[in-house]
């Protein structure tokens, strides 16, 4: 079974929900199954059992839920972890500090701060980051332009840092943000 | 190497830092692309920034994989077995 590791990772962050889950990765292979006639030798089958994933998420789980997902992000800068560990400062010496933050990140910090995202800026950071998809191929996936999926990638990613900042704080990693200096 | 006191806003620091992702994510044109690499090649800070989301980048992918539990394989199997028994005798 092609890619199914990939796509229950990425059913997973998109439902938050492992039964959930479990039935989007099945309900996708059976429409790959049923429309593999559509699918183009030689076109890329993992970006289009990814369309037909992200179709089936939006169309059957999304609508599930009453209200839509708040979209709204606060927006903070670019680099926002990297700036906030010190980093881009001119008067800091040593670089390795800002790194070992991040060896202290957990895979339950991660998968939080991913699912943490609005659904919208969720997808295109998970199809680009842990995907490895490229912006022409998540335009694709999501059917939005190329430009849409810049900016919510870029969105998503500083929110990303914003959320992985708090973790780090959290662990006495990281200085909390001074509120008077923004 | 010394860092400029008002780093990062020197003009190639600041096309750098704005081209940052497009370079991570392999979707610069070739010129831009070595354009940015012979900046990071003379500037460290730029460097080190650079180094930082590339790494954070893989964290993140490394630490969003899950395995893929056998009883769904399992179910998968079934369910597209059945799905072509039911094509095979519509059929």
């Amino acid at each position: 079974m092609q890619h199914m590791g990939s796509l229950y990772t990425a059913a997973l962050r998109m439902t938050r929900n492992p039964s959930d889950a479990e039935d989007l990765v099945q309900e996708t292979y059976l429409k790959a199954y049923r429309a593999f006639g559509t699918f183009q030798e030689g076109t890329n089958l993992k970006a289009w059992l990814y369309k037909i994933l992200t179709n089936t998420f939006i169309n059957s789980y999304r609508s599930r839920k009453r209200r839509p997902e708040q979209t709204d992000l606060d927006d903070v800068e670019d680099l926002y972890l990297y700036r906030r560990l010190g980093g881009l400062e001119a008067a800091s010496a040593g670089r390795s500090a800002e790194e070992e933050v991040m060896e202290h990140f957990t895979e339950g910090d991660v998968k939080a701060a991913v699912e943490a995202l609005p659904e919208q800026f969720r997808m295109a950071v998970l199809l680009a980051d842990v995907e490895g998809f490229s912006y022409k191929e998540i335009a694709d996936i999501l059917d939005i332009p190329i430009g849409t999926v810049m900016s919510r990638l870029h969105r998503g990613r500083r929110a990303l840092q914003k959320t992985l900042h708090q973790f780090a704080v959290a662990r006495g990693l990281a200085e909390p943000v001074a509120e008077t200096a923004r | 190497m010394t860092q400029h006191p008002d780093y990062p806003s020197q003009p190639d620091c600041r096309d750098a830092l704005e081209t940052l992702y497009h370079y991570l994510d392999g979707e610069l044109t070739e010129g831009r692309r070595q354009d940015i690499k012979h900046h990071l090649e003379r500037c460290s800070p730029c460097l080190e920034a650079f180094d930082f989301e590339a790494e954070l980048k893989m964290v993140i992918a490394r630490h969003c994989r899950d395995r893929v539990p056998e009883h769904l394989r399992v179910r998968v199997v079934m369910a597209l077995a059945e799905a072509s028994r039911q094509e095979s005798q519509s059929g």
